[in-house]
């Protein structure tokens, strides 16, 4: 389970450096002759793999139609003079492949962000609760016990809705991350305090004591590593609500600003009934984010069954 | 004893409520920004409006104003709707407590018995089960209500967004109860699904380990058939997990509702308040988290006295 979970974080930290490459047109660039273009089918032609180019049939109706006299090759095989549209084409006539491509790199991005800085501080102020005790234990614990109470998405949207609404997106990465921390360490710490509360009893720690190890040495070099498992378990399920954070956010307008390709923004242009029956295209980061969770939650399974 | 654990839980309600309602007045009104600035461009009106609604006076005052109407029952006046908050947020949460009930009900007749199915049953229908349950979690309210939605649009088989169809006003109560009926399965749907999923889950893995016991096993040796050996003697155990899912659900359950309100347009709680932090209107925002925060802690003072109450030994010790 640890193994496999410490792939998947490895996997979608790929996803989100890499992705960005893969895309085969700029995130902002929008082809005006191609609003809600349907996805295109490559096929297989003279050893090569090629699509139709798409010609508007009917202006009123903004529908399209492949023209089967001629073919164009993939975006990453050649160039050509006409889009090629794999997943369809937004409201602007932007690509969706390719904003779901940049839309990686910033919606897990912000999500790997925000849960190693959770990770971070939960790690932390859980180890030194369960370290010190007394009074310390009691009100870390308290606070982390009280945040653990609210429903997540409605703390994140009061602290996000009280900040100023219009932010560039730099400042808005930082933000958001800063408040998925505030409501995501309790999570880390409350199992880390657990750990470290029986492990300081152990020998191994009165040894290093007895060595010379101050309290933050041991600490970090003896009990937090103690916790590694527990950590990993933590990240694969604070990442994926994170996303999921991220595009809901998005999806109300509290987000990223439009321009910016992001999974929440796409879902937020493509969430209106019309536009949802019409263009169902637009909906491939909801399939994007789906996958992400089963694959947590197969990850999370199995270890449902070895507990009996 | 139990009468000592509700006080305390009530006082835990009481203090919950408190914190969340002045932490979100308080949040909203150091916010950059008021009300006024989208009421009016011009700045001269805005001052006047500023000096009407109390918003010159010093923080303090307004505060304690607003605590002295709570203790009168007087939640204020929201500034978007020119409404009571009091008339208005009863009508929203009631649309929010009926969706979120349906929702958790739905859930319930839907998980509880594929589960206890799936945990004891041989074959492929368990296995069958138990991987559809998998892509049910996997579906979160928001991806789910999207799905829903593109599936309403392009079947027509139900109405999408909101809660009654335009010109319902002019419907008798009956006609009202069939259209309302007509729109509640979609967001219900999108809130259930990941509910039931998990829910079918943990019914499964808890009923399988309690049919594992000597005592049903011992049950049947006397003569009961499987089935009702099961229902009557593993099932009732088995509960006690299940019910234990019930108090986390309630918070996924109010996270979830806001998104499922915004996506299919459902007339609740959580759009009210998302509208009123928006437009910054101050007492609507603060008794929609109080609102908010009260339903929590009733949620999940039921969820923790029926987990209470499944245990026999609690039920005999209260008796005795």
């Amino acid at each position: 389970m640890i193994r496999r979970a410490a792939i998947l974080i490895v996997v979608l930290s790929a996803a989100a450096v890499l992705a960005p490459a893969l895309a085969p047109y700029e995130a902002g660039r929008a082809f005006r002759e191609f609003l809600h273009a349907p996805p295109m089918r490559p096929h297989v032609e003279g050893g090569s793999v090629v699509v139709h180019p798409l010609v508007l049939a009917n202006r009123m109706e903004q529908r399209f139609e492949p023209d089967r006299s001629r073919t164009v090759p993939l975006p990453w095989f050649g160039a050509s003079d006409v889009p090629v549209f794999l997943l369809g084409a937004d409201d602007f006539g932007r690509d969706v492949l390719s904003r779901l491509l940049y839309g990686a790199r910033t919606s897990i991005g912000l999500a790997l962000v925000a849960t190693f800085g959770a990770v971070l501080i939960g790690a932390l102020a859980g180890a030194w609760a369960g370290y010190r005790g007394g009074w310390v234990d009691e009100s870390v614990m308290r606070i982390a016990d009280f945040v653990l109470v609210l429903p997540v998405i409605y703390v994140v949207l009061v602290l996000r809705a009280v900040l100023p609404l219009v932010l560039p997106p730099l400042t808005v990465f930082l933000l958001v991350s800063w408040i998925f921390i505030l409501v995501g360490w309790p999570f880390v710490a409350k199992g880390v305090r657990a750990i470290v509360a029986v492990e300081r009893q152990r020998e191994y720690v009165l040894a290093a004591h007895s060595l010379g190890a101050g309290h933050g040495r041991i600490i970090v070099r003896h009990l937090l590593p103690a916790c590694t498992g527990h950590l990993i378990v933590q990240a694969t399920l604070l990442l994926p609500a994170f996303i999921l954070a991220e595009a809901t956010l998005s999806f109300v307008g509290l987000g990223f600003p439009d321009p910016v390709a992001s999974w929440g923004t796409m879902l937020a242009g493509a969430g209106n009934y019309n536009a949802i029956a019409r263009f169902p295209w637009t909906l491939a980061p909801a399939i994007a984010i789906f996958a992400i969770v089963l694959a947590t939650n197969l990850i999370a399974a199995p270890r449902d069954q070895e507990s009996h | 004893m139990i009468g000592r654990y509700l006080l305390r839980r009530l006082g835990f309600a009481v203090l919950l409520v408190f914190v969340v309602s002045s932490a979100s007045l308080l949040l909203t009104r150091l916010a950059p920004g008021d009300f006024t600035e989208q009421a009016s461009d011009n700045p001269a009106e805005r001052e006047r409006l500023r000096r009407e609604l109390g918003l010159d006076r010093p923080l303090a005052f307004q505060y304690f104003s607003w605590l002295g109407g709570i203790v009168r029952f007087d939640f204020g006046q929201s500034w978007l709707y020119s409404r009571p908050v009091k008339a208005l947020i009863a009508d929203r949460a009631l649309n929010t407590a009926m969706l979120a009930t349906v929702a958790l009900l739905l859930a319930t007749a839907i998980g509880v018995p594929l589960g206890i199915y799936s945990g004891t049953a041989r074959g492929p229908g368990r296995w069958l089960v138990g991987a559809i349950s998998v892509l049910g979690i996997s579906v979160p309210p928001l991806i789910g209500s999207l799905l829903l939605v593109f599936i309403a649009a392009r079947t027509g088989w139900f109405p999408v967004g909101g809660m009654t169809s335009a010109g319902g006003l002019d419907l008798n109560w009956s006609q009202w109860l069939a259209d309302l009926a007509h729109h509640l399965p979609v967001p219900a749907l999108a809130l259930g699904i990941p509910l039931a999923a998990s829910l079918e889950r943990l019914q499964s893995q808890a009923i399988a380990a309690a049919s594992r016991e000597p005592f049903v096993a011992a049950s049947r040796a006397r003569g009961l058939e499987s089935t009702q050996a099961l229902l009557r003697h593993a099932w009732p155990v088995s509960l006690r997990p299940v019910l234990g899912l019930y108090g986390v659900m309630i918070g996924s359950l109010f996270s979830g509702s806001f998104v499922v309100e915004v996506v299919t347009s459902w007339p609740g709680l959580g759009r009210l308040m998302f509208e009123a932090l928006r437009a910054r209107d101050l007492f609507l925002v603060a008794g929609c988290a109080a609102t908010g925060a009260l339903f929590l802690a009733i949620g999940t003072l039921i969820a923790d006295l029926l987990l209470a109450w499944s245990d026999p030994r609690v039920r005999a010790g209260d008796e005795a």
